[in-house]
């Protein structure tokens, strides 16, 4: 077991996979001698050169698209995008390709291709970098959609991501590439589908995403100090979305609330929301309660910008509610 | 451009296949026996044939929503085909995809698109993945002049060239994007001259000159081949019917479609050249031609006589 950061944790993993198969391969923006945007693929072009180390120009709609080709014909390509702002431009690529391309043709083709991007606010680049547009992707059968919030959900999933022969979204945060956190030495994975109590408890459950489940914990050490047990729960991937697991946390809680960035408004929170109710609704003492960005972009404004994303303070204020304390 | 009797007679074959199959689809399409929307070749029948011919087995292409003639010059199977166009079980694509998606990844066949343009870019992938992969293979892309003022092409070719993928990106340009003439939307003389701005060779060939064009995408496939990079080829075609079966055409004349029919049908100038050549004869080409008509009515009734898919099968094939 080693503390590494959340970004070195992607870069162990894309070294591991690059090193135990050929075909797969690094495609994007500014990831070779730069080494992304964050530094994630620092020193694998050096490590494995420009033939499995490309570096693209700002060209999302081709990347993604040429990922999606590679990947037909037998590769597995990693793609970089550099903000998921940035994945609006690769939209078609994505929806009507990449997410299609094996049903239409009746089952032919395998598309073992990842898409990696950072999401997330908190670093005052405002409206057009901040996003998080996971539930776009979560509506769109065809893909899988993956969310890690530490270092090692990261490497192990990432791994079975590349492994996975079909298209992943793999939605990394950047306020999260910093964070520390332990992983387990050498080869292990974790499993596509599967959630993760991040901290058990008997009164409330917390569904919480990517770095929201960060805050959810500390939340959770506050509102322990008051008596609360919080039980955080990590989806992990949210297609497949392990709701199994959430149940069964919801049985013993009789409480939920959800926390993510993106908007509230056809966020993850709403589906989570339905499917509780249509397998649980017996054990609820309490309506589902949603804490998600407000439904406005992403404001450059230090205050404001804070104001536009859950916090601790109002993921505990959301518990005390919804146990009406 | 000087071919094997053999290979001539093939090319025209393949081009009366195309044309008869088209014939025939657009027939039934009119008679409501087929469902959707299917996109025609006719008039194209060359550039397809041409090109392909051109191509090994183990090539891949890249196709349109207009891809039937595609299909079939890289060898598609007819059954297999209009199986597809009828959505039933036996069809390509098991009836998912129809028309604008049949795909045989074993003939290299990487599927037709429904969405103009985006081909390109998934063509310029393959081709990075035949280098990657060390595969001594090239990737052609068929694609309309419509598509040549996406966003998508002009990434994907600039990016093909960047990489020096082998790549042919193969524009058939039938001076029509649905009701939009390519004088209006596209500011210069040829696409091919955008070659120019990505660094690559550019060319234009006559799109209804069979030979012609399998020479031009012959000189593309061995510079790909070589590890010269990518191509662009503008074959000037027509496309003879409207954009879908049943379209009125209210946007141009009757004279300028007849014109195309009397001058520049690729069949018609293939046999008057090979007959010249005393390669084929009025009665070969007959038969030739009775025989691709027995072809397609075959290929009809097999689809005709397939079930449709199994309802269970609607979640089937989403995820490998």
């Amino acid at each position: 077991m080693a503390k590494i950061s959340y970004s070195q944790a992607l870069r162990d993993a894309l070294r591991e996979e690059m090193q135990r198969d050929p075909d797969v391969f690094l495609i994007g923006e500014d990831i070779g001698v730069h080494g992304g945007a964050f530094g994630v693929s620092r020193g694998l072009l050096e490590e494995f050169g420009p033939q499995r180390v490309i570096t693209t120009p700002i060209s999302e709609a081709a990347i993604v698209g040429a990922a999606a080709g590679a990947a037909v014909v037998g590769c597995r390509p990693v793609a970089e995008i550099m903000y998921m702002d940035f994945i609006t431009i690769a939209m078609d690529q994505i929806v009507n390709q990449v997410a299609k391309m094996r049903y239409m043709f009746g089952g032919k083709a395998r598309l073992p291709l990842v898409i990696r991007t950072p999401s997330g606010a908190g670093r005052g680049q405002a409206a057009q970098h901040m996003q998080s547009l996971e539930a776009w992707f979560v509506h769109v059968p065809g893909l899988k959609v993956v969310m890690p919030s530490t270092p090692c959900d990261a490497k192990g999933l990432l791994k079975s991501s590349i492994r996975d022969d079909n298209p992943v979204i793999f939605v990394e945060n950047k306020l999260l590439y910093a964070t520390q956190g332990d992983v387990p030495d050498g080869e292990f994975l974790i499993p596509l589908g599967q959630a993760e109590v991040k901290r058990p408890g008997r009164d409330a459950t917390v569904v919480a995403t990517s770095r929201m489940v960060l805050l959810a914990l500390s939340a959770a050490d506050r509102l322990a100090e008051e008596g609360i047990e919080v039980e955080v729960i990590d989806p992990r991937t949210l297609v497949p979305l392990d709701i199994e697991a959430i149940v069964q946390s919801v049985k013993r809680t009789n409480h939920v609330l959800i926390v993510h960035e993106a908007c509230e408004r056809g966020g993850v929170g709403a589906e989570i929301v339905a499917q509780i109710q249509e397998r649980a609704f017996d054990w609820l003492d309490a309506p589902i309660k949603r804490l998600a960005n407000p439904n406005v972009p992403i404001p450059f404004a230090r205050n404001l910008e804070a104001l536009a994303v859950p916090d601790e303070g109002r993921i505990a204020s959301a518990v005390r509610e919804l146990l009406g304390r | 451009m000087v071919l094997s009797r053999e290979r001539s007679i093939e090319m025209y074959r393949t081009m009366v296949t195309i044309r008869r199959f088209e014939e025939r689809v657009a027939e039934l399409f009119t008679a409501a026996r087929l469902r959707g929307s299917v996109h025609v070749y006719i008039g194209e029948e060359a550039v397809a044939t041409g090109a392909c011919a051109a191509l090994r087995s183990d090539d891949y292409i890249t196709s349109t929503h207009r891809g039937h003639g595609h299909c079939i010059a890289k060898g598609g199977q007819l059954p297999r085909m209009m199986a597809e166009i009828y959505g039933r079980a036996t069809g390509y694509c098991k009836g998912k995809g129809g028309s604008m998606h049949i795909a045989d990844l074993e003939a290299g066949i990487l599927g037709a698109n429904g969405i103009v343009g985006a081909g390109i870019p998934i063509a310029v992938g393959a081709a990075l993945a035949c280098k990657i992969k060390g595969l001594d293979r090239v990737v052609l892309c068929f694609f309309g002049d419509g598509a040549s003022n996406t966003g998508s092409f002009h990434e994907a070719v600039n990016l093909a060239s960047v990489l020096k993928v082998p790549a042919i990106l193969l524009c058939e340009n039938n001076q029509w994007a649905v009701s939009t003439p390519v004088t209006y939307s596209v500011p210069i003389p040829n696409i091919a001259d955008r070659a120019a701005s990505y660094g690559i060779p550019g060319k234009v060939v006559d799109g209804s000159d069979v030979l012609a064009v399998y020479g031009t995408v012959k000189e593309a496939v061995d510079r790909g081949r070589a590890g010269e990079g990518p191509t662009l080829l503008e074959a000037k075609t027509y496309r003879w019917g409207g954009h879908f079966q049943g379209d009125p055409q209210r946007y141009r004349s009757r004279e300028e479609v007849e014109r195309a029919r009397r001058e520049h049908d690729p069949i018609a100038l293939c046999f008057a050249k090979l007959e010249a050549q005393g390669v084929l004869t009025a009665e070969q080409a007959e038969a030739i031609d009775s025989q691709a008509r027995s072809e397609v009515q075959a290929a009809v009734e097999f689809a005709e006589s397939s079930p449709e898919p199994e309802p269970a099968s609607l979640f089937e094939d989403l995820y490998a």
